[in-house]
């Protein structure tokens, strides 16, 4: 390691920790979000130093930038709720603790911190893993990239299992109602309109590249599928409303097209290999490719529609 | 010191840091930040200590698990914040009670 390389990971590492430090203390809540924001794009940049760029991919798109404007909606309809402009915002609320207080909640927090750097640091220095076996595997999973290879055929079960929380997250938002008040849902900025026309056709090229290439090299449905609902939700705020215009049906069979079309694979596949989600491995491309652009779409849809904190304004009942 | 065991122990950093802010506010959308700057130094940690495999082929499974971990991540940062909107919108508050001083 050189000793640019290391600076560059001590900045990196203090940063992370300085700005999560800030995020959680700062009195502002708009300020603390914009911090997990940076925070977020910190951590990509840490994921990349970890040879890791898929997860790198992933935390920019949907732990920056969809986290980010999920958590900036919330907060705009916060304000709206509690009926403060500004002051409510501040976190001024945390009770006023005594100096004992904070003291013991600093002894709460010491061992369990000491304890996990105590772990990290007393390791042994070589374990072994799951890196030869995934080697020796992966000329027949279908696809050449290892983290593609593991999402959706050595440990496909996570991946429909976390589609199905992705979905149920979706049916948790939408079943406690709509919001009582709607904060303005677009942005009248003509610049902002003029942008988002030069962004959208990339935004849904981009995701399309990502999916296909998902297969050689980093990328794939999530972080497709997040790049479209970061599309979504540009849509929505440059004046475009999303999801009016589809009925209720086709919209219920965009959000569950991930988890049918994985469904559909696994029970097919358990009926003709004998076990579930074990793809013949001449198809397993093909399948993976299947799999994985319904889940984009679904993914892409579903994260637009949690970014609405609640049913779409779409005249439609809820539910 | 090398890159892996640095990430890891900043990891173990940002776990406490999110603890400490977890039990300390009780505005719930700083909750929400708290738990996912905790959810990130796991994954950090996670993945850092993979890094361990030295000149073995690089061990992809946790990157996967990490990816998982992210889409389940947004996926309850969303619910809890519905969940904290209907509350502010039936008590005007989006805090939790403290029940010392009430």
């Amino acid at each position: 390691m050189t000793i640019l390389d290391y600076t560059f990971d001590l900045v990196t590492g203090l940063g992370l920790l300085f700005v999560a430090w800030r995020s959680l203390s700062c009195t502002n809540l708009f300020k603390a979000i914009l911090l997990f924001v940076a925070f977020s794009l910190l951590m990509s940049l840490a994921w990349v130093r970890l040879n890791a760029p898929d997860i790198a991919l992933a935390e920019a798109t949907i732990g920056a930038g969809l986290t980010g404007a999920i958590l900036l909606a919330a907060l705009a309809q916060l304000r709206i709720l509690t009926g403060e402009k500004d002051s409510r915002t501040r976190d001024n609320a945390t009770p006023a603790t005594t100096a004992a207080q904070r003291w013991l909640r600093v002894l709460v927090i010491l061992p369990v911190g000491a304890g996990l750097v105590y772990v990290v640091a007393t390791l042994e220095s070589v374990a072994p893993g799951l890196g030869s076996e995934l080697a020796a595997m992966l000329p027949s999973a279908g696809v050449g990239n290892p983290v593609t290879a593991v999402l959706l055929n050595f440990r496909a079960y996570d991946t429909l299992l976390e589609l199905l929380v992705l979905l149920l997250a979706l049916l948790g938002v939408w079943s406690c109602g709509r919001p009582l008040q709607h904060a303005k849902s677009h942005v009248d900025s003509p610049a902002l309109s003029v942008f988002a026309e030069l962004l959208i056709p990339l935004l849904i090229l981009v995701a399309g590249y990502l999916l296909l290439v998902g297969s050689s090299a980093p990328g794939g449905a999530f972080q497709a599928g997040s790049v479209l609902g970061a599309t979504g939700v540009l849509l929505q705020l440059s004046g475009r409303p999303v999801g009016i215009r589809f009925s209720r049906a086709s919209m219920r069979a965009v959000f569950g097209a991930g988890v049918s079309v994985f469904v559909a694979v696994a029970v097919i596949s358990g009926l003709l290999q004998g076990e579930f989600l074990q793809y013949p491995a001449e198809y397993a491309g093909l399948v993976i490719l299947a799999i994985e652009t319904a889940s984009a779409v679904a993914i892409g849809a579903t994260l637009t529609a949690l970014f609405f904190l609640g049913p779409p304004p779409s005249g439609e009942e809820p539910g | 010191m090398n890159a892996a065991t640095h990430y890891a122990l900043i990891g173990a950093g940002l776990f406490a840091f999110g603890l400490y802010a977890l039990i300390s506010h009780s505005h719930l959308l700083r909750k929400v930040l708290a738990i996912n700057v905790m959810g990130s130094g796991v994954f950090l940690i996670f993945v850092a200590l993979t890094r361990r495999s030295g000149a073995v082929a690089a061990d992809m499974v946790p990157h996967a698990m990490v990816i998982t971990g992210i889409v389940v991540a947004i996926s309850a940062t969303s619910l809890a914040l519905v969940l904290m909107l209907r509350l502010a919108a039936s008590t005007g508050r989006a805090e939790l009670p403290d029940s010392t001083s009430r």
